[in-house]
């Protein structure tokens, strides 16, 4: 596993572009294509912005993001913080169907990493909740 | 993310450009929540311009969305184009907003 970029910093909004920025910068040394790479960030954004929001319930904590290269070309994308446990997959997909009056304010972040990214998986390490970001290289998803 | 306004008929045209994130999404909901508490009530947001949007940016679209269809007004969309027509795909927004190619074809409609 080769280490690409670690990153940590305060979990808080104005943080945001910066650490969203260390992953641009690794997925575009990889090669990415320009379409990937907002792909990857939106889906660094929406795990980073929950973990602002919910966290540290108020407290103040950091969030740190790593990203790796593993041996089979796959760049993982972990972020980390020692925040409440929190497995964020665990959400009920929302109801993408339903109109203007029905349609529940929140709810697509989690959406939409999923349907982003090749992968995603969550761990809880000892104090740390870790949400992985799994993209291939090889292939885009379908 | 950059805003602009203007007025063609009874309809108030919103231009947005940039980067429709977290850190931006809820000057984009103050700006039209301003315009429909002056009485505005029928928006076209013009996003041909608009690079990035994450889910802060589609909540902010759906609230005013609320808002304007509860004061009987409408929003609609044109020029959405790359990653944010991709997002508004998957987030099933192209079948509850009306979305038009262009800002002519929008205004056509209306």
């Amino acid at each position: 596993m080769q280490l690409l970029s670690n990153i940590k910093l305060p979990a808080k909004i104005e943080y945001l572009r910066e650490l969203i920025s260390s992953v641009s910068h690794c997925a575009r040394e990889q090669g990415f294509s320009p379409e990937r790479i907002s792909e990857i960030e939106l889906a660094a954004e929406e795990a980073l912005v929950n973990i602002f929001n919910y966290a540290y319930q108020g407290n103040e904590g950091d969030v740190e993001v790593i990203c790796k290269l593993d041996p089979q070309d796959t760049l993982i994308i972990e972020i980390l913080d020692s925040g409440v446990p929190f497995d964020m997959l665990t959400l009920g997909e929302p109801d993408t169907t339903a109109d203007i009056s029905e349609r529940k304010v929140g709810g697509l972040g989690i959406f939409l990493i999923r349907k982003l990214m090749d992968d995603v998986q969550y761990q809880h390490e000892g104090p740390k909740n870790v949400l992985s970001l799994i993209v291939n290289k090889s292939k885009g998803k379908e | 993310m950059e805003i602009s306004v203007r007025k063609e008929k009874n309809i108030s045209v919103v231009s947005v450009t940039g980067r429709m994130d977290a850190v931006t999404a809820p000057e984009f909901e103050k700006s039209l929540s301003e315009l429909m508490s002056k009485g505005e009530k029928k928006f076209l947001v013009n996003l041909a311009g608009l690079e990035y949007i994450s889910s802060a940016g589609l909540r902010s679209i759906l609230v005013i969305a609320k808002q304007s269809k509860a004061g009987q007004g409408e929003v609609i969309f044109s020029g959405l184009r790359g990653p944010v027509e991709e997002v508004f795909k998957i987030s099933g927004f192209h079948s509850i907003f009306k979305i038009f190619d262009s800002e002519e074809a929008a205004l056509n409609q209306i």
